[in-house]
C-alpha cells in the first residue's frame, strides 16, 4: 500500500544517488563525517531527518524495517517514522530486532546482538564530537585533519579534576580505528561497547548538520579514557522489574505520588521477548 | 500496576484529527479560500515564497491555510514539497535593470532618471486601526496614470560612472547551489546571499539592526530600493536561444556604504546587496546590510567580533526551518539520556558524601 | 548516438537501483564478499556489474573517466544517455572504469584532501576472475581476515598508506562485484 504520488522510499533518485555516494565514502573512511546535501524532509530537522534520509537511500522492497526511539518501538516519533516508510516504501515492518534487516534508532543500540547483513541507522543531532568545545566548523575540520584531539582529552580530564570522574554519560566520544574521534549520537555510554566489533553495518545520519558517517562491521571503536580512569559503561544498579534482566539498560519510571519507582528495560522488544519465554521480574503481574 | 505507555499510533491519528478541526475553526464562519489568502494576505505569501525558496503564490497560500497562519510552518511545508521536485534546468540571471517597477526609491538622491515611485507602501500610513475594515466593502480605485516607458537604470550605476563606488566585476562562473550542495565554509558571496535570501526574516532583520547599533557598523544608505516584476528566461538547447518562461516579482535593495580606501584602492563607496522574492522590502534592506557586514574580509576591514560579521555564525543560524526543527526536537523523549545523567549524578553525590563522612 | 545506446538501462530504476546499492554497500562494507547484481545490459566491453554500479551511482554531478578499451563510442553514448555523467580525464573523475592495466598509474586519480578525504575517485576495475582467494585482507568490515583475487598487491598497499585519503575500488567480473575500500590492509598471501 505505497503512496504513488511519491517515489519509492520518498526521495527522488537523484537525491538517493547523492546520499548513497556519501554513505559509501563514509564506509570507506570509518568515523569521518562526509558532508552531504541534506534535503528538507516532511518531518522537522532534529526529528530524525538524517536517519530518515539514510534509511530511504538504503531501503529495498525486500527489507523488514524496525524503528525505535529510546529503545522503544511504540514511542510517538518511532511510530511516525515507521508509518512514513510503510506508506512511501511499502516495506514490511517489525518490532523484533532479530527479524529486521534495517533498524533506525534514536538514542539506543538494541540489547539483542546484531548480525551480519543488518544495518543500524542512527539519527544524529550534532555529529561533531568537538562542537561543544569549539563551535566553529572551520576549526573542528582542521582538528580532525591534524588528529588534534587534545582539546577533548583536556575536557575529559577537567571533568576528573572537578568531579572525580568523567562527567559525560551519553554521546560519549569514541575513537574509530585509531584515527577519527566520532560522536556515537546521544546513546547512553552503556551502549558504547556495542559500537565496536559489531557484526552489523552502522550508519549515522545528521540531516540538519548535513553529515553522514559510518562504522563498517567489525570496526574497532574505543571510548576515550585515561589509564588511571578507564571507561566504564554505566547503568542503574537494578534488575528489570518486569523481565528480571540484569544486564540491560533500564528506564526509571515513577509509579505513584509518593515517589515510588520501578526499573524496566528501555529496549521494549528485548523485555517483551524475555517475558514471553517466562522470565519474570520483581513487579511482574501474578500468573492468571 | 505499571503498564508501558502504548498506543502511540492512535494518539497521533487523534491529534491529527483534532488539528484539522482546529484549523477549520468555527464552521459557522465561512471557510477561507486559497484565492483569498493569495490576494489579500499577499505579504505573508511573499514571505513564505522567499523563505521557502519556491516562487508559487498559490502553493504558498495553500501552505498558509494548512499551517493555520503559522508562517514558519508554511515555509516548512513549501520546502518539503520543493525538495521532491525534479531539477529540469536553470534560468538565465534575471535583469533587474529591466524591472517593471511598482516602487522605486532612493535615499541618496532627491531625484534620478526614472523618477522616485512610492508605490503601494505602508511607509507614510498612520498606523491607526482602520475600523472600516471590520465591515466588508468595495475599495475606491486608486488614481492611475500611464506607465512611463523606458528602462529604469540602477542608481548606483550613476555613482559607478565616476568611480565613486566599487565595480562588481561580471562573473560567468556557475554559482554554487545551497539547496543541492552542503554548506562549505568559508562561503563565497554567492552562497552567503543565497543563505540570506532564504533566511528567516526576523533573524536577518535583527542581524542588520545590530550593525546599525554599532556591532559591525557599515554606515549604510539605501542607494536604491525597487520592487517589480522581471522576466525569467531559460536557454533551450534544442532551440539555441532563450525563451521567456514567466515572470516573478522581486524586491531589490542596493546599499551604498562608506569605505575609507586601502593600499590598493582609492577611497570609494562600497555596496551591500539584497534580493528577495515578492514585495519583501524589510527583508531586502536587512539582507543588504548583513551582506555588507559579512564582506569585511574581502574589503580589508577589521573583524570587530560583531555577530553580523561572523560568517559561520550568520549562515549556520539564519535558516528558520533548521532552527525551529532543532529547537522543537527537545520536546521528543530524551529519557534514556536523562536516565544516564541521573545515574551519574547519583554516583557523584554518593562519592561526595562518602568523602565528607570520611573527613568528619 | 547509436540505437543500442538507448537500451540496457534499468527498467524500474527506483527498485533496481535500491537492490544494486545494497549489494554495492555490502560489498564495500565487507571486503572479500562477492555479490551478484542485475538490471543493466551495457555494450561491450563494460560488464553487467560495472554497468549496474554506474546506473546506481553516477549522474550529471559525477564526472566519469573511461580508461583504455572502455573509452569507445558505444560506451560513451550509453553512459551519456543513461546517466548524463560528463566524461573526463583521470584527474577530474569521481568514477573511473577500465581494466587494471589501463587504469594505472593510480596516482592520476583524486585521493581527496586532508580536510575532505571524501573528495576522491572510486575505481571500477574490470577483471577476468573474481573470487575470495588470493590477497590477504584485514581491517574495517572484516572479521579476522578475508581473501580476494586482486590484480596486484603493491598498489593497494600504497593506497592504504595514504589513509584517510586514497581511492576506493570495486572489482567487477560479468555480473559479480566485490569492494575494496581504502581502509583495507592488503598483504600478499
Amino acid at each position: 500500500m505505497t503512496d504513488q504520488a511519491y517515489n519509492f522510499a520518498y526521495l527522488d533518485e537523484q537525491t538517493k544517488r547523492m546520499i548513497r555516494r556519501a554513505i559509501l565514502k563514509g564506509v570507506a573512511v570509518p568515523g569521518y563525517q562526509v558532508p552531504f546535501a541534506s534535503r528538507e524532509m516532511p518531518m522537522p530537522y532534529g526529528w530524525g531527518t538524517g536517519g530518515v534520509q539514510v534509511t530511504s537511500a538504503c531501503l529495498m522492497p525486500e527489507d523488514c524495517l524496525k524503528v525505535i526511539d529510546q529503545g522503544a518501538d511504540d514511542t510517538t516519533n518511532a511510530v511516525s517514522i515507521r508509518k512514513f516508510f510503510q506508506r512511501t516504501a511499502g516495506v514490511q515492518v517489525t518490532e523484533a530486532t532479530a527479524e529486521a534487516s534495517v533498524i533506525q534508532t534514536r538514542h539506543r543500540i538494541p540489547e539483542t546482538p546484531l548480525r551480519e547483513g543488518q544495518i543500524l541507522v542512527y539519527q544524529v543531532p550534532i555529529p561533531e564530537p568537538l562542537r561543544f568545545l569549539e563551535p566553529r566548523e572551520t576549526e573542528t575540520r582542521k582538528m580532525h585533519e591534524l588528529e588534534e584531539y587534545g582539546l577533548m582529552h583536556v575536557k575529559l580530564y577537567e571533568d576528573i579534576a572537578r568531579h572525580g570522574q568523567i562527567a559525560t554519560s551519553y554521546a560519549y566520544p569514541v575513537k574509530v580505528e585509531g584515527r577519527y574521534v566520532m560522536d556515537p549520537s546521544p546513546i547512553p555510554k552503556f551502549d558504547n561497547p556495542k559500537l565496536s566489533d559489531n557484526a552489523a553495518l552502522q550508519l549515522f545520519g545528521a540531516g540538519r548538520e548535513q553529515r553522514i558517517y559510518a562504522l563498517p562491521p567489525y570496526t574497532q571503536v574505543v571510548s576515550l579514557d585515561f589509564d588511571d580512569h578507564p571507561f566504564e559503561a554505566g547503568k542503574a544498579p537494578h534488575d528489570c522489574d518486569l523481565c528480571g534482566a540484569g544486564e540491560s539498560y533500564l528506564d526509571e519510571v515513577i509509579v505513584d505520588d509518593a515517589g515510588g519507582r520501578m526499573f524496566v528495560c528501555s529496549d521494549t522488544d528485548f523485555c517483551a521477548s524475555r517475558q514471553a519465554v517466562g522470565h519474570r521480574g520483581r513487579l511482574s503481574p501474578e500468573e492468571v | 500496576m505499571y503498564v508501558a505507555v502504548k498506543g502511540g499510533e492512535r494518539a497521533i491519528d487523534n491529534a491529527h484529527a483534532w488539528l484539522a478541526e482546529e484549523r477549520r475553526g468555527d464552521p459557522g464562519v465561512a471557510e477561507l479560500s486559497v484565492d483569498q489568502i493569495r490576494e489579500q494576505l499577499r505579504l505573508a505569501v511573499n514571505r513564505v515564497m522567499a523563505e521557502g525558496s519556491l516562487y508559487d503564490p498559490d502553493l504558498a497560500a495553500l501552505a498558509i491555510k494548512q499551517a493555520r497562519g503559522d508562517l514558519i510552518e508554511a515555509v516548512f511545508l513549501i520546502r518539503a514539497y520543493r525538495t521532491t521536485l525534479p531539477r529540469l534546468g536553470h534560468s538565465r540571471p534575471v535583469d533587474s535593470a529591466a524591472m517593471a517597477c511598482i516602487r522605486r526609491i532612493s535615499a541618496t538622491f532627491k531625484d534620478a532618471p526614472g523618477g522616485q515611485v512610492l508605490g503601494p507602501t505602508f511607509d507614510y500610513t498612520h498606523r491607526l486601526l482602520d475600523f472600516k475594515l471590520l465591515a466588508e466593502g468595495a475599495v475606491p480605485a486608486a488614481p492611475a496614470s500611464a506607465a512611463t516607458p523606458g528602462p529604469v537604470p540602477h542608481i548606483t550605476g550613476f555613482l559607478n560612472r565616476d568611480g565613486m563606488i566599487e565595480t562588481d566585476a561580471p562573473d560567468e562562473t556557475t554559482p554554487p547551489d545551497l539547496t543541492r550542495e552542503p554548506m562549505e565554509l568559508p562561503a563565497s558571496r554567492q552562497l552567503r546571499l543565497q543563505a540570506l535570501t532564504r533566511g528567516d526574516e526576523g533573524f536577518v532583520l535583527s542581524m542588520a539592526y545590530s550593525t546599525q547599533r554599532g556591532y559591525g557598523r557599515t554606515h549604510a544608505f539605501v542607494g536604491e530600493l525597487r520592487i517589480g516584476t522581471v522576466a525569467v528566461e531559460m536557454d533551450i538547447p534544442e532551440l539555441g536561444f532563450a525563451v521567456e518562461i514567466g515572470e516573478v516579482e522581486l524586491t531589490e535593495c542596493e546599499t551604498v556604504n562608506q569605505f575609507k580606501g586601502s593600499k590598493s584602492e582609492p577611497p570609494q563607496f562600497t555596496r551591500g546587496y539584497g534580493l528577495v522574492f515578492g514585495q519583501s522590502e524589510r527583508k531586502a534592506i536587512a539582507m543588504s546590510l548583513v551582506d555588507r557586514a559579512l564582506r569585511w574580509k574581502e574589503l580589508g576591514e577589521d573583524f570587530n567580533g560583531a555577530p553580523a560579521q561572523d560568517e559561520e555564525f550568520v549562515l549556520m543560524h539564519a535558516d528558520n526551518i533548521q532552527a525551529t526543527g532543532f529547537l522543537e526536537h527537545i520536546k521528543l523523549p530524551h529519557y534514556v539520556d536523562f536516565q544516564a545523567e541521573l545515574e551519574l549524578v547519583r554516583r557523584m553525590r554518593a562519592e561526595a558524601m562518602q568523602m565528607q563522612e570520611a573527613a568528619e | 548516438m547509436t540505437p543500442e545506446a538507448l537500451t540496457g538501462g534499468f527498467a524500474d530504476a527506483p527498485v533496481q537501483a535500491a537492490r544494486a546499492f545494497r549489494a554495492a554497500l555490502d560489498a564495500l562494507s565487507r571486503p572479500g564478499v562477492i555479490h551478484t547484481v542485475a538490471g543493466a545490459t551495457p555494450p561491450a566491453p563494460l560488464s553487467v556489474a560495472a554497468g549496474v554500479l554506474l546506473l546506481t551511482l553516477a549522474d550529471a554531478t559525477t564526472p566519469v573517466h573511461l580508461a583504455g578499451d572502455h573509452d569507445c563510442p558505444a560506451l560513451r553514448d550509453w553512459i551519456t544517455f543513461h546517466t548524463g555523467a560528463p566524461l573526463v580525464d583521470a584527474p577530474s573523475a569521481a568514477f573511473a572504469i577500465g581494466r587494471w592495466g589501463a587504469l594505472a598509474p593510480l596516482s592520476r586519480f583524486a585521493i581527496g584532501t586532508p580536510d575532505y578525504p571524501d573528495r576522491s575517485a572510486t575505481l571500477i576495475v574490470e577483471v577476468d576472475d573474481l573470487s575470495a582467494t588470493g590477497a590477504h585482507l584485514a581491517g574495517p568490515g572484516i572479521k579476522d581476515h578475508a581473501h580476494l583475487s586482486l590484480p596486484e598487491v603493491a598498489a593497494f598497499r600504497a593506497n592504504r598508506a595514504l589513509f584517510p585519503q586514497g581511492c576506493d575500488f570495486y572489482l567487477t567480473c560479468a555480473d559479480r562485484l566485490a569492494g575494496l575500500p581504502r581502509s583495507t590492509i592488503v598483504e600478499a598471501c
